[in-house]
C-alpha cells in the first residue's frame, strides 16, 4: 500500500504556520536556530527541524506490549480495541473522577505540537503530535497537598497485547513524573499525530509525551492517572535500576551503561547521514532546566 | 564435480555481501539503515565462525576429508565479515571520530570484547597460507586454536549488547559451545589412541 507523505499534501501556508507555531511557543528548535553561529550548526538545526515521515513514525516503534521488535507494534496492534476507553484520575485528589475518551475530546482542544523524540537507544524523530497540556486535565481535579508525584498506568490486556503474555516487563507498564514536571506546559496528552487520529501502535487512544525525556517515559494507552506522595517505581526502573532512572532526562553527558548518549541518529536520514550531537534536555533546556536547579543530574539520571 | 565445490562455496559465501550492497543502494534497509548493516555483518560473522568450526566435526561424522579443505576459505570469510562489521561501526556510524570510539572500547565491555576478537583474527589471517603452515610447523596448530577464544568472544559480544539473551544470542552461544565441546572429545580420543 502506498502512503502519501504528509509533506506532499501540506500546503505551504500551513507549513509556514507550523514554523511560526514552533517559534511562538519557544521550543528548542528555535532556540538552536538563534544560538547557531557557524554555518555547520545551522545545517544541523535544519536537520533537526525536518518532520519524520508518517510511515517511519508509525512503523518503527518501541511498544513491548505488542512485541519487542520495532516492526511488531504496527503489525500486532491493528485489531487492538480502543473504544470504549475510560481514564480514571485518582489517589491524592479531593474527588477522583473517571472520564471517557469522548468526554476528554469534548473538554479539551487538541492543537498541533511538533516535538522531537529521543529514544534511549540513540535515535530520534520529529513528530507533529496532536494534543494538549496535561496540566489542563489535572486542573479538573483538586490535588491534595500530598500529591507530589504522578503515576501513569497503561492498559493490561494480554488477550489483545501478546507481549504481555511474557514477563518482558513488569506489566502493566508504569511510568511517573514529579508533579512540577507533570504540570509543565510541554508535558502533553497526545490524541493524534499528523492531524489524524492517533494510530494504535503509537499509543492510542491516550498517551502522554514528555519531549525532554527519553521516549520510554512517555507512557502509551493510559487507563489510570494516580496522584501519589512517594516517587513511583516505573516498569523500566523495576527491570534494571542501574540502567534506567526515574528522571531519565535526555542528557548527553550521562551515558547509559550500554549506549553512549552523546550523539544520536535521526530516523529517515538515510544510510550516509552522520550522527548528530544530542542536546541537553533534548533541546528544551530553556523551558525545563529550571525544574532541576541544584540537582546532580548524574546521580538523579 | 569436486573441482567446482570450492569456487561454488566462494560464490555462496559472498552472497550476504552482495545482498547488503543491494539493500544499501536500493534503499531497503528500513528507518535505521546503519544499525541494520551493523547487525547484518555482525550476524554473518558469527555464522561463518560456526561454519568454520563445523568442518572438522563434519569430517569426523561423515568420514570425508573434503570438509577440512573448506576451512581456510570459511575462516577468511569470518575475517571479511568481521572487518565489514568493524568498518560499519568505525567508519559509517562514527565517521572515524576516534574519541567516542575509544571511549566505547574502554567503557563498554561488549565493544571491548568484540574488538579484541577482531584483533585476534589478524595473526590467523597472516598465517593462513600454505607457506606459513609449513614454516610454523607445530606452532601453527597451537596458534590457530585462537579461533576457539575468538568464537567465545564473538558470542559474548552478542549476548552483552542485547537487551535480553532470548533468543538469538542464546542460540549462537549454545551452537558455539556444542562445536567446541565436540573438539574436547576428539582430543581425548587422540590421547587414548595415541
Amino acid at each position: 500500500m502506498k502512503k502519501i507523505k504528509y509533506s506532499e499534501i501540506t500546503p505551504e501556508k500551513i507549513y509556514k504556520n507550523r514554523r511560526s507555531f514552533i517559534k511562538s511557543i519557544g521550543l528548542g528548535a528555535s532556540s538552536i536556530a538563534i544560538s547557531s553561529i557557524t554555518l555547520a550548526s545551522k545545517s544541523l538545526a535544519n536537520d533537526r527541524d525536518k518532520l519524520t515521515s508518517y510511515k517511519d513514525i508509525t512503523t518503527y516503534n518501541n511498544y513491548y506490549e505488542f512485541g519487542t521488535s520495532k516492526s511488531d507494534p504496527y503489525r500486532n496492534s491493528q485489531i487492538f480495541k480502543t473504544t470504549p476507553w475510560d481514564i480514571s484520575i485518582e489517589g491524592e485528589v479531593e474527588k477522583p473522577i473517571k472520564l471517557t475518551m469522548e468526554e476528554i475530546s469534548e473538554m479539551f482542544v487538541s492543537e498541533e505540537r511538533i516535538y522531537r523524540l529521543r529514544c534511549v537507544e540513540g535515535w530520534s524523530m520529529v513528530i507533529p503530535w496532536m494534543g494538549f497540556s496535561l496540566s489542563k486535565l489535572l486542573s479538573k481535579v483538586n490535588l491534595t497537598n500530598k500529591a507530589k508525584f504522578v503515576e501513569f498506568e497503561s492498559v493490561y490486556d494480554p488477550t489483545q497485547m501478546k507481549g504481555q503474555r511474557y514477563p518482558i516487563l513488569n506489566w502493566p507498564y508504569n511510568e511517573g513524573l514529579r508533579i512540577d514536571e507533570a504540570m509543565h506546559p510541554l508535558t502533553t496528552v497526545v490524541t493524534g499525530l499528523y492531524g489524524k487520529k492517533l494510530p494504535n501502535q503509537n499509543g492510542a487512544p491516550f498517551r502522554i509525551f514528555i519531549p525532554w525525556k527519553y521516549g520510554f517515559k512517555s507512557a502509551k494507552a493510559i487507563v489510570k492517572i494516580k496522584l501519589v506522595e512517594n516517587m513511583p517505581t516505573s516498569s523500566w526502573m523495576w527491570a534494571s535500576p542501574r540502567e534506567y532512572g526515574f528522571y531519565s532526562n535526555v542528557n548527553p553527558n550521562v551515558d547509559h551503561p550500554r549506549w553512549s548518549q552523546a550523539t544520536e541518529r535521526i530516523i529517515g536520514e538515510g544510510v550516509w547521514a552522520p550522527r548528530v550531537k544530542t542536546l541537553m534536555f533534548n533541546g528544551y533546556g530553556d523551558e525545563v532546566a529550571s525544574l532541576y536547579t541544584g540537582m546532580d543530574l548524574k546521580k538523579y539520571f | 564435480m569436486r573441482k567446482y565445490l570450492k569456487p561454488g562455496l566462494f560464490i555462496l559465501s559472498t552472497t550476504p555481501f552482495f545482498l547488503i550492497l543491494y539493500k544499501i543502494f536500493f534503499n531497503k534497509l528500513g528507518p535505521e539503515p546503519v544499525k541494520e548493516i551493523t547487525h547484518f555483518t555482525g550476524e554473518w560473522t558469527l555464522i561463518f565462525i560456526c561454519l568454520t568450526l563445523s568442518m572438522s566435526p563434519l569430517k569426523r561424522f561423515t568420514k570425508l576429508p573434503i570438509w577440512v579443505s573448506f576451512r581456510r576459505m570459511l575462516g577468511l570469510f569470518v575475517f571479511f565479515y568481521a572487518t565489514l562489521h568493524l568498518l560499519t561501526y568505525v567508519g559509517l556510524d562514527y565517521r572515524f571520530d576516534w574519541k567516542p570510539i575509544l571511549d566505547d572500547v574502554v567503557k563498554k565491555k561488549y565493544v571491548f570484547i568484540g574488538f579484541a576478537a577482531w584483533v585476534l583474527l589478524i595473526p590467523l589471517v597472516i598465517t593462513s597460507s600454505q607457506k606459513m603452515l609449513r614454516l610454523l610447523k607445530n606452532n601453527w596448530k597451537k596458534l590457530h586454536r585462537l579461533v576457539y577464544v575468538i568464537a567465545i568472544f564473538g558470542s559474548l559480544h552478542y549476548i552483552w549488547l542485547s537487551k535480553t539473551v532470548f533468543f538469538k544470542p542464546l542460540i549462537y552461544f549454545i551452537i558455539i559451545i556444542v562445536l567446541l565441546a565436540l573438539r574436547i572429545k576428539i582430543k581425548n580420543r587422540d590421547v587414548n589412541y595415541g
